[in-house]
């Protein structure tokens, strides 16, 4: 038969040597390697202290976006939830009142958004349905907690803080290809943002 | 010495060599997972204090703190009695292990050894043969199949190499002609260790002290893969942490055994020459053993995380087949040697 | 005089196990009281200063061969359903055999010379005169049971093997 691998060994059932059946060298052998690993740098992240860098790529949980001016970018539109494989994304619309311009950008607005981390699979899909930019995965990691009712994550903790400074940075998740899509006719609307993130 | 001073000096002696074990037990769990770490790069536990060396505390206070379960088929009072069996016989051990020579205060001279009785190995081996009762009481009372195996296997494995051990034990005997540990370890001054004269019975007395302490590769009594913890597989909170506490007592107790027997016990050489006063000397005694009773202590976590289990047929037949023979061929190698050297 | 108390007791400890032995109808429980016994037995030895023996009691009879017993009666699992009951003619042979071991055990009591024991010989169990004694006067009874215990060590070899030629 024809070798699965380079390494394939074909096992010998020899009888041992005298010196194979005392066993004490082979232990001896044994302990040396384990007090050589004894002494080595070991592998080991204390987590909390030290992290491991993120992939650029790594998908953490969502941030809903601001515009420049600090207004929501979502206009629940709802493509997100209906992109989503996991049916993780529920939102609730309406209509922006008078006054309220500085507050959200377009006329509708998601009074409700939650998304329940606990069914989000990471993949990223809503952010590429988004047609406003409004939706980015960032590298951030979902908490764990002792309810599963806290891990629907509302508003509260998706929407970024209007505070300029305090921004969420999402530009690992502006790739070049990503741009060169979204720069594409249908996402004309966009193409401010889009330049801004550019500059 | 007085009455009143004799006790109080055995009392304090006896509450000294006791809270050292448990202590040493205590941190001997810590090390065992720091050496487990270490020697598969990892870092062992590091969260509970600095380097983690308040882990065992927590987990004193764990085992405390858990859910007690009597198993309401089991035997109650034979399953309590188990636990505190092997409990008690490893904490009696540490009695007659001379930890150093003698103090000299004000006039009276205190031995550093709980009590010199003139069969101190003896008492050794009496000790651990009840140490299996146990192991059985507990694993029988659990009504359990695998706890019941596990026992089984404990008795089985203790009984058979207990019988090497002692034929081990006999050579050295023969060699230094006394059962006190005392005498043994008094005659072991300078480089006259034992090991140097009994190599082959060291050999075989170390590979039994290993089944009998129930460590790995002869950890058959407790082996989660097959028999999902042996002979604890019921028990939970103190009383499980009373066996693990136990075994690692029992490790402490042999490893002291071990330097002491071959290893000259308190004895260093060249110490003599630094011309110390005589307190001192045995204040530095006492280090010396635990410095070579500590290694002893690495040497069995060494190995533990060297060697895989053995199968059970494997270790009967290491017990009957090689260890016997070999220590008796090693009884005759030394009477044939003590008869040409005309010790005898 | 304390020690003659603590005699009394252990005494008193040890038949009173070994009653337990007998009455005792879970088997384990049986054998957890024989290993009692030779406990109290051990110390008693003590008392007398035998301190080898008390100790060889402990190592052989409590150590080894109890943990025997115990290692068979677990994995046999006699209950009380399972227990066979013995016929009539079985309990009384065994009472008269019972009854002429005791005879004899008195009998040697009786015969036994009650030399005076020098009390301040404290080297009267030690083990270099046991040594003496077993291999000097008793040599041949000594090795003679030694025989025997090979003897009894092949036969089980035997029966063990299943297919002998």
């Amino acid at each position: 038969m024809q070798a699965l691998t380079t390494r394939a060994k074909v096992a010998v059932n020899k009888k041992m040597t005298f010196m194979e059946r005392l066993y004490l060298p082979a232990i001896i052998g044994g302990m040396r390697i384990t007090l050589h690993h004894f002494f080595k740098k070991k592998v080991t992240v204390c987590y909390p202290e030290e992290m491991r860098p993120f992939s650029p790529v790594y998908r953490g949980y969502h941030v809903l976006k601001r515009d420049e001016n600090g207004a929501e970018r979502c206009t629940a539109c709802g493509l997100c939830a209906l992109a989503c494989p996991a049916e993780a994304i529920t939102m609730t619309a309406a209509e922006r009142k008078p006054g309220e311009e500085n507050l959200y950008r377009e006329e509708k607005y998601a009074s409700v958004y939650e998304i329940n981390m606990l069914r989000c699979i990471f993949c990223g899909l809503c952010e590429e349905a988004c047609p406003k930019e409004a939706i980015f995965l960032t590298d951030r990691i979902v908490h764990t907690d002792y309810k599963r009712s806290l891990f629907v994550y509302g508003k509260d903790k998706l929407v970024e803080p209007a505070d300029k400074d305090k921004r969420i940075d999402v530009s690992k998740r502006q790739t070049k290809s990503v741009l060169e899509f979204k720069s594409q006719p249908g996402f004309a609307h966009n193409t401010l943002y889009t330049k801004a993130l550019k500059a | 010495m007085g009455l009143s001073v004799f006790i109080i000096y055995k009392a304090i002696l006896v509450l000294i060599v006791f809270s050292i074990s448990l202590f040493m037990a205590m941190y001997s769990t810590y090390a065992e997972r720091k050496v487990a770490g270490f020697m598969q790069d990892r870092l062992g536990p590091n969260r509970a204090g600095p380097f983690g060396i308040l882990q065992p505390l927590a987990d004193g206070v764990k085992m405390f703190m858990k859910e007690e379960i009597i198993p309401n088929v089991s035997n109650k009072y034979l399953f309590i009695l188990g636990p505190s069996i092997a409990m008690f016989t490893s904490c009696i051990t540490g009695a007659v292990i001379p930890w150093g020579t003698s103090l000299h205060i004000a006039g009276y001279t205190f031995p550093l050894q709980i009590t010199d009785i003139n069969i101190g190995i003896l008492y050794l081996m009496a000790v651990t043969s009840i140490g299996v009762y146990g192991i059985m009481i507990g694993g029988w009372a659990s009504n359990n199949k695998y706890s019941l195996l596990g026992a089984l296997r404990a008795s089985s494995q203790m009984i058979s190499y207990e019988i090497a051990m002692g034929l081990a034990i006999i050579a050295l005997v023969m060699h230094t002609g006394t059962l006190s540990l005392r005498n043994i370890a008094a005659q072991q001054s300078g480089w006259h260790w034992n090991v140097i004269y009994q190599p082959l019975g060291f050999l075989i007395f170390l590979i039994c002290a290993f089944a009998e302490t129930n460590r790995t590769p002869f950890d058959l009594p407790e082996s989660d893969s097959e028999l999902i913890g042996g002979y604890h597989t019921e028990y939970s909170s103190m009383k499980l942490g009373f066996y693990l506490f136990a075994e690692y007592i029992n490790m402490f107790i042999s490893s002291a055994v071990i330097s002491t027997l071959y290893f000259g016990g308190y004895n260093m050489p060249f110490v003599h020459r630094l011309g110390l006063s005589p307190n001192l000397e045995a204040i530095l005694g006492v280090i010396f053993l635990f410095a070579k009773l500590c290694f002893f202590i690495f040497f069995f976590m060494w190995v533990r995380w060297t060697i895989p289990r053995f199968r059970f047929d494997q270790l009967m037949g290491l017990g009957w087949k090689v260890l016997i023979p070999l220590s008796l061929f090693n009884i005759g190698l030394t009477g044939t040697i003590m008869w040409w050297f005309h010790k005898i | 005089m304390m020690q003659k108390y603590l005699f009394i007791i252990l005494g008193l400890f040890a038949v009173l196990s070994a009653l337990m032995v007998v009455f005792e109808k879970n088997p384990v429980h049986s054998v957890l009281y024989l290993v009692l016994t030779f406990f109290a037995i051990a110390g008693e030895f003590v008392l007398l200063n035998a301190q080898f023996i008390a100790i060889v009691n402990v190592i052989v009879y409590a150590g080894a061969i109890m943990v025997l017993f115990l290692f068979v009666i677990m994995l046999l699992n006699l209950n009380k359903e399972t227990e066979p009951h013995k016929a009539l003619w079985m309990k009384f042979g065994a009472v008269v055999t019972g009854g002429l071991l005791l005879l004899v055990l008195v009998s040697t009591l009786k015969v036994a010379d009650n030399a005076e024991v020098n009390p301040m010989n404290t080297n009267i169990g030690a083990i270099r005169q046991l040594g003496t004694v077993l291999f000097g006067q008793f040599l041949l009874p000594f090795e003679v049971s030694a025989v025997l215990f090979l003897a009894a060590m092949v036969g089980t070899v035997m029966l063990s093997k299943k297919d002998i030629k």
